[in-house]
């Protein structure tokens, strides 16, 4: 008789058990760069990410979240295109997230296709992405977003009436390129000279470039560089070079006065301006909470940037479609569940665009100034929920 | 005499037992791993770059660190037949993607195997770089750094159309790596090849015995060229996509590091080298993905203290040993 | 018109100082003992690391810190040696690559794990950030200190390679290394010295770079090729070599995207090509034999 009860119990615990496990585990699967030249980017992604699934776990309504990280190593599309394929079909991850470098968002966007697996970008910024599959989903940002309305900026409001462009001669600073003449030739500005200034893996002497620049004599000077040591260097170059005094005004998208980097700049970054959609110098009740939370974590010397909180937003997003989808994670219903979804994200309010799957999201313009002893960034002026507008445009590749 | 060297060569030329092991391991392999196949079509591709480059490091001593240029030339052939001239036969255009690769080395051996040791090393590694660099200039044609789309070909042979496990590729990979093998192997083991192998160990004496090694030198080089571009293109295609990645220096650095680590002048080395740095660079990155490249490192240094001329040699060693 | 030019010159001479300043040992010591030590820019790295350390943990100024990064990594250079390369001095070149590579890789993930993957910088003393006024023009206050420490260094070394007796023995051991031994030149000896000193100044240069290439455990790999370049173009074993290559490369650089942005790096590699096919062993290299 005893034994009898042991069995009936064991089978009753089993079930009970395997009912809660049934709050099924889901997989993400995560491809970003954790070496090489793009580590310091994975690395504040994937500390985002993980900051909101300490932080949030109730946000993914009662559902276990395993991380499969795959370092993706080299912006060459291949290897991050072998590790999607076998976390789709090996692993069989419900979603896929992560992707820093374009080319390697943009080789799997056929497999998230062919797999059909929801896809979240959180950094990639060519802006005709989101086209190449109907499972992508993206809460980054596109280079448009900054470039576009700066343009319109720097000539109405800050009196550029003509202007200088250098660009990283890689496709991120070929669209901030076009995307900033493109809204300052709409808002009247004149573009005097473009230049490339060198590559995105080292950090090229940009002495010779900005001479070339100040020996023009633009009113503005509008520089895009990949966020890291680049910035930096600019700042210092322009300072070097004396272009301040020679009237020449350094502007840009955040990506030159990134979190991470600004206190590095020194006083000689006091006075610019740039277009951005995130500093963590934010002051609204979510971001200060983030910030803090950051700050315990990594330490009182770190800092979140953007890719950090395009990290956790991303997360958000993906507890937002597991919750929403009990943990039956189908690229159509995903989907779905994304388009129109708003968020209050650390960075103000954001929302995925339904029509193209894009991060909507407000542009702040970014002062940089000195208070108490370090740098920081000031906001004058903001402009609400930015749709991309190369795709709103229609420009190039953007049309669909 | 004659006939002391044809029959030599044609008892070295003998398939030994041992050498189908490889082959029937890369057919196990499909059974037993089939959810990897994605990435050994990338393994069979790399070993088939890597045995190119035996072909001239390995036999004629030729470094270079710019080899991957031929295997880039050939993917963005491949690529831009598909995505520009919609051309979607994948084996002529794998064909095409080894002719211009192979015409390319042709002519760039005809300048550079004037030189040797150091000048050649930085010599192919500034051209390679320079074509880096115009690959870029001219995105337009080339997809620039986001890459090359639009690349499709037709099912291979019209029967076997391609799929999520990578498995048609793998197939197609398997049977291109076996051709350029049997190439390679009758040119090593020709007495065209056993002149190479005198041009690696005495370029001068062969000089002396009034052996044309400028012209044999170009036409190997030519030769590997052009099999890389064949690997080049298969890369294109079983990737759907090619980005400057394809000419990097870093491409050309690790193929090298690969055959040295498995044994140069031995074929079969490229085989063992790309297949365990590979291995140990995905299994390594699995496992951390910030530090791998520590082991990796380690891997590499062992080696070349333990196991001079390469793992294979280690092999041959403790054959020999208990033989 | 004039302005222009003297920048390009002023700005390529202090990009050409750096690469003096940490290619010099590699050109050396491959010159001396055909060693292929691919990772040399580990040393320059480490050099880096040690002075922004030092600066913002131990609170050491900049240029006692420099001081200390070489004379530190010197140090540590000679237990490598020891350890790693003095067993592969016979070894083919293609084992020696191996290691290095090898070495390098090793070193990147090891910096990654004890610095972070990101980029680290430094400030500066005050006494050499800003401008100084040469008179006729405002020059960086640092780039000139730049151009002072590699003319300093240059001219160190062409004293201690061309007056002193030691230097006699590397310049002959370079030249025939058979006929010097034979002379009694221990030349095993000789390279130890002549690596750790090559190790020390790559890992000055390193510091000095800090601030103007930005400093992250990538540095040994991206820089590798560019020191190459340097050192083959120089010509092996040649300090006149190194120096010269380092100012025609730093220069051509710096003229070549200020006239030509688009054509990116291209020049250096032109130029590089170019000298090589005319002069295949460099500027100033011994002919081979």
């Amino acid at each position: 008789m005893p034994s009898f009860f042991i069995w009936m119990s064991s089978i009753a615990l089993c079930c009970v058990l395997s009912a809660t496990t049934m709050a099924a585990t889901v997989k993400v699967g995560v491809v970003l760069t954790y070496s090489g030249g793009g580590a310091e980017f994975g690395q504040q992604i994937d500390r985002g990410m993980s900051l909101y699934l300490k932080h949030h776990a109730e946000a993914f309504g009662g559902h276990e979240i395993e991380l499969i990280k795959r370092d993706s190593k080299r912006p060459g599309g291949d290897i991050a295109k072998t590790a999607v394929q076998e976390l789709i079909t090996r692993d069989k991850v419900d979603l896929l997230t992560g992707f820093i470098f374009s080319p390697n968002a943009i080789a799997s966007a056929s497999l998230a296709t062919q797999g059909k697996t929801p896809m979240v970008i959180m950094n990639a910024g060519t802006a005709w992405i989101p086209n190449l599959s109907p499972y992508i989903v993206r809460v980054s940002f596109t280079m448009w977003q900054s470039g576009y309305p700066m343009g319109a900026y720097a000539k109405e409001k800050l009196g550029c009436e003509t202007a200088a462009v250098g660009y990283t001669d890689y496709p991120p600073g070929k669209d901030s390129l076009e995307a900033f003449q493109t809204g300052f030739e709409k808002a009247g500005g004149k573009v005097t000279d473009t230049v490339p200034i060198g590559g995105p893996r080292e950090v090229p002497d940009f002495t010779p470039f900005f001479q070339r620049i100040k020996d023009a004599k633009p009113n503005c000077l509008y520089v895009f560089v990949p966020a890291g040591n680049h910035a930096t260097a600019v700042v210092k170059t322009y300072t070097d070079l004396a272009m301040a005094q020679a009237g020449i005004r350094l502007i840009g998208p955040g990506d030159i006065t990134q979190d991470t980097k600004l206190q590095d700049m020194g006083d000689a970054a006091v006075g610019l301006t740039t277009m951005h959609h995130y500093s963590a110098d934010y002051d609204s009740p979510e971001n200060q909470a983030f910030v803090k939370a950051w700050k315990d974590a990594y330490g009182a010397d770190s800092t979140p940037d953007f890719m950090g909180v395009a990290g956790w937003d991303g997360m958000a997003a993906i507890a937002h479609v597991v919750k929403t989808l009990d943990g039956k994670v189908e690229a159509e219903a995903a989907m779905n569940a994304l388009k129109g979804w708003t968020f209050n994200s650390p960075r103000g309010p954001i929302q995925i665009d339904p029509e193209t799957r894009d991060i909507v999201q407000d542009e702040h313009v970014h002062q940089v100034v000195k208070e108490g002893g370090r740098l920081k960034i000031k906001v004058l002026e903001t402009i609400p929920q930015v749709k991309d507008p190369c795709k709103a445009l229609k420009i190039g590749r953007c049309a669909p | 005499m004659r006939d002391g060297l044809h029959s030599y060569l044609r008892q070295r030329h003998r398939v030994r037992l041992w050498e189908l092991l490889p082959w029937l391991l890369a057919i196990g392999a499909f059974f037993v791993f089939p959810d990897y196949m994605a990435f050994g079509t990338q393994v069979l591709i790399t070993v088939m770059f890597a045995l190119s480059l035996d072909l001239i490091l390995g036999y004629a001593g030729v470094i270079t660190l710019g080899h991957a240029a031929y295997f880039g030339i050939g993917a963005y052939t491949a690529g831009m037949v598909s995505a520009h001239l919609h051309w979607t036969e994948p084996l002529s255009a794998l064909a095409a993607a080894a002719l211009c690769a192979g015409g390319i080395g042709a002519i760039s051996g005809l300048i550079l195997m004037r030189y040797h040791g150091l000048t050649l090393l930085m010599l192919t590694l500034a051209t390679a770089i320079m074509l880096h660099e115009l690959a870029n200039v001219y995105e337009d044609v080339t997809g620039g750094f986001d890459g090359l789309l639009g690349i499709k070909f037709e099912p291979l042979l019209g029967l076997f159309p391609y799929d999520l496990w990578g498995h048609t590729h793998y197939w197609y990979a398997l049977g291109v790596l076996l051709l350029m093998f049997v190439i390679a192997r009758c040119i090593v083991y020709s007495p065209f090849g056993q002149s190479l192998v005198g041009i690696r160990e005495n370029v001068q004496r062969m000089h002396a015995i009034g052996a044309p090694v400028y012209q044999r030198l170009v036409i190997i080089y030519a030769i590997s060229a052009a099999m890389a571009g064949a690997a080049g293109g298969l890369f294109a295609q079983s990737n759907a996509f090619v980005t400057l990645e394809v000419l990097s220096f870093y491409r050309s650095g690790t193929i090298l590091i690969m055959l040295i680590l498995g044994g140069v002048g031995r074929l079969y080395g490229a085989f063992v080298g790309a297949l365990i740095y590979m291995l140990l660079e995905d299994q390594l990155a699995k496992l951390s993905p910030e530090f791998w490249e520590f082991g990796v490192g380690l891997v590499l240094v062992l080696t070349v203290l333990f196991a001079r001329d390469g793992l294979l040699g280690l092999v041959s060693r403790t054959g020999r040993v208990h033989s | 018109m004039w302005n222009a030019l003297i920048s390009i010159v002023f700005d390529g001479l202090a990009y050409a100082m750096i690469l003096f300043i940490i290619s010099v040992g590699l050109s050396v010591t491959m010159g001396l003992m055909g060693f292929v030590n691919l990772a040399h820019g580990v040393f320059a790295m480490a050099g880096g690391y040690l002075v922004v350390s030092l600066m913002s943990h131990v609170g050491v100024g900049f240029l006692p810190a420099l001081a200390v990064a070489a004379v530190g990594v010197a140090l540590a250079s000679v237990l490598l040696e020891h350890v790693f390369y003095a067993p592969l001095y016979k070894a083919t070149e293609l084992d020696q690559v191996l290691l290095s590579i090898g070495l390098v890789l090793m070193a990147t993930a090891a910096f990654t794990y004890g610095f972070g993957p990101a980029p680290v910088s430094i400030r500066p003393p005050e006494f050499l950030s800003g401008q100084i006024d040469l008179g006729f023009r405002r020059f960086p206050t640092y780039r000139c200190f730049m151009i002072a420490m590699g003319l300093l260094m240059a001219a160190a070394l062409w004293l201690g390679f061309e007056r002193t007796l030691i230097g006699a023995k590397v310049r002959a051991a370079v030249d025939n290394r058979r006929m010097a031994e034979s002379i009694g030149v221990n030349v095993d000896r000789l390279f130890k010295l002549v690596f750790a000193l090559g190790s020390g100044l790559a890992a000055l240069g390193g510091g000095l770079a800090v601030d103007i290439w930005g400093l992250s455990p990538n540095f040994a790999i991206q820089y590798l090729v560019l020191v190459l370049i340097v050192v083959a173009v120089g010509g092996l074993g040649s300090i006149k070599g190194t120096f010269i290559a380092a100012l025609v490369l730093g220069v051509m650089d710096n003229g070549g995207k200020y006239l030509w942005p688009e054509g990116g790096a291209f020049f250096i590699y032109a130029v590089t090509v170019a000298i090589l096919l005319i002069r295949p062993d460099g500027l100033f290299g011994k002919g081979s034999g």
